[in-house]
């Protein structure tokens, strides 16, 4: 019988962004991908986002803000992930990030960020294409 | 260090990795269970189920605080349907458990069913195994969304707790036949709403009716479970009724018969494995088909040969 590998996303909301409109639609393209989406909706702190990426053992965090406070909660995240010995996961960013912020995110260990506009193509293709094997 | 020394000491990342790999199918994973088996079956187990939308995560995150509250350790296990097109799932169970991601007697895992029909996922039972022998003392098992049919739960639980809810028209019309009939505990939930009173009333007219209950009659709750109310009473129902199980010598019979379903199960899947590789390796079905489509020979004859062929 064939063993399969199914790509496991947490689509994450932290902060205190007041809606997840953007996050619900990404979810459902990720799940038309055949990805197993999970989805813990809105204002969740750092430590939720790793606490559950951990249990679930997501191949990649895919945290979606809004709200400006990018440069703080995913640089935490990608952290926190190191500390737990979770480090193996590919995370990536979508959202209002201005470009200019987006060098030092990647320099955090953000693998790539995805802005307004963005065809739901372009992240799914990136996530098959990173995906730790 | 290896995996399986890690989840015995509790270890979340080994756990969720295990997880992984089960539900993967990986070769790993199979030795891994060997090696896991004897912790196992220590944990007890709770079933939940009942139809969409009847509050059945809602009430395992307030189920699970109240056996913190009480010092006990909880897994939980959330299935969620597959998309039998894509084989996607969105698993969003966790939004009504958000404030249990922090906690380190809770360890939540999220399924999709994968193909599965019977309410649970194929690695179900693995992970109930993985989540025992971590030392969790509390298993709850969230089946998908359920309507006549999906009764596995039964076959996995210690006690099945089947949730229903008013104001779904004919709700009990569906659910009497299937999962009416495996229910240790009833729970009514958004019992706030107009016609709860009623569903009560006619549960507990159909449990009357059920000839062959045995000496535990399945209590009917009512609940509110986003206001936290009868919460208490239905932990205390569970605990009630797993006493009956240990007193009454039922806990060993159920557990009999879950690990003689879950044997034939596996023997199933090896033998059909086999089969299968066996038949394509004669070129069986090249050799076959045409003739049998022809009239020239009927199938019923060929597959009592390739029985007898195989059971030599």
């Amino acid at each position: 019988m064939m063993t399969e590998r199914k790509i496991r996303v947490l689509v994450a909301k932290p902060g205190l962004d007041g809606h997840d409109r953007g996050a619900k639609i990404i979810a459902r393209a990720f799940r038309d991908a055949g990805f197993e989406v999970i989805y813990t909706g809105l204002r969740q702190t750092p430590e939720q986002i790793v606490a559950v990426s951990i249990q679930e053992d997501v191949d990649v965090v895919a945290i979606s803000l809004l709200s400006g406070a990018h440069g703080t909660l995913m640089p935490k995240v990608v952290k926190l992930l190191r500390e737990k010995g979770a480090d193996d996961k590919l995370i990536i960013g979508g959202g209002v990030i201005p470009d200019d912020d987006i060098p030092a995110l990647k320099e955090a260990g953000v693998a790539e960020i995805f802005t307004p506009g963005t065809p739901t193509s372009v992240p799914i293709e990136f996530i098959k294409a990173n995906v730790r094997q | 260090m290896d995996l399986v020394q890690l989840v015995k000491e509790g270890n979340r990342v080994a756990i969720a990795r295990l997880i992984t790999k089960a539900e993967n199918e990986a070769p790993e994973a199979a030795i891994a269970m060997r090696q896991l088996y004897s912790e196992t079956g220590k944990a007890f187990l709770i079933g939940i189920t009942g139809p969409p939308g009847s509050g059945k995560s809602t009430l395992t995150d307030k189920m699970v605080k109240e056996l913190r509250k009480r010092g006990k350790t909880v897994g939980v296990i959330a299935v969620d349907p597959s998309s039998p097109f894509t084989g996607g799932a969105i698993l969003g169970d966790r939004i009504r458990m958000s404030d249990l991601a922090l906690d380190d007697g809770v360890f939540i895992r999220s399924m999709g069913t994968r193909g599965s029909l019977g309410g649970l996922s194929k690695a179900t039972y693995d992970t109930i195994k993985i989540l025992d022998a971590a030392g969790f003392e509390y298993i709850l098992i969230e089946t998908v969304g359920v309507g006549q049919s999906e009764v596995d739960i039964v076959k996995t639980a210690d006690t099945t707790v089947v949730v229903s809810v008013p104001g779904l028209g004919d709700d009990i019309q569906a659910i009497k036949a299937g999962i009416m009939e495996i229910g240790d505990v009833f729970v009514v939930n958004k019992a706030d709403r107009e016609g709860a009173e009623r569903v009560v009333i006619e549960l507990a007219q159909m449990l009357e009716l059920n000839a062959n209950m045995g000496d535990w009659f399945p209590p009917i709750l009512k609940t509110v479970a986003v206001r936290n109310e009868g919460i208490v009473e239905v932990v205390d129902k569970i605990m009630e009724h797993r006493e009956f199980l240990t007193s009454s010598g039922e806990l060993r019979n159920r557990r009999k018969e879950r690990i003689s379903n879950e044997l034939f199960n596996l023997i199933l899947k090896k033998v059909s494995a086999k089969i299968s590789t066996k038949l394509s390796e004669e070129n069986f079905w090249d050799s076959q088909l045409d003739e049998i489509i022809e009239n020239q020979k009927n199938p019923y004859d060929v597959i009592d040969r390739v029985i007898d062929g195989i059971l030599q």
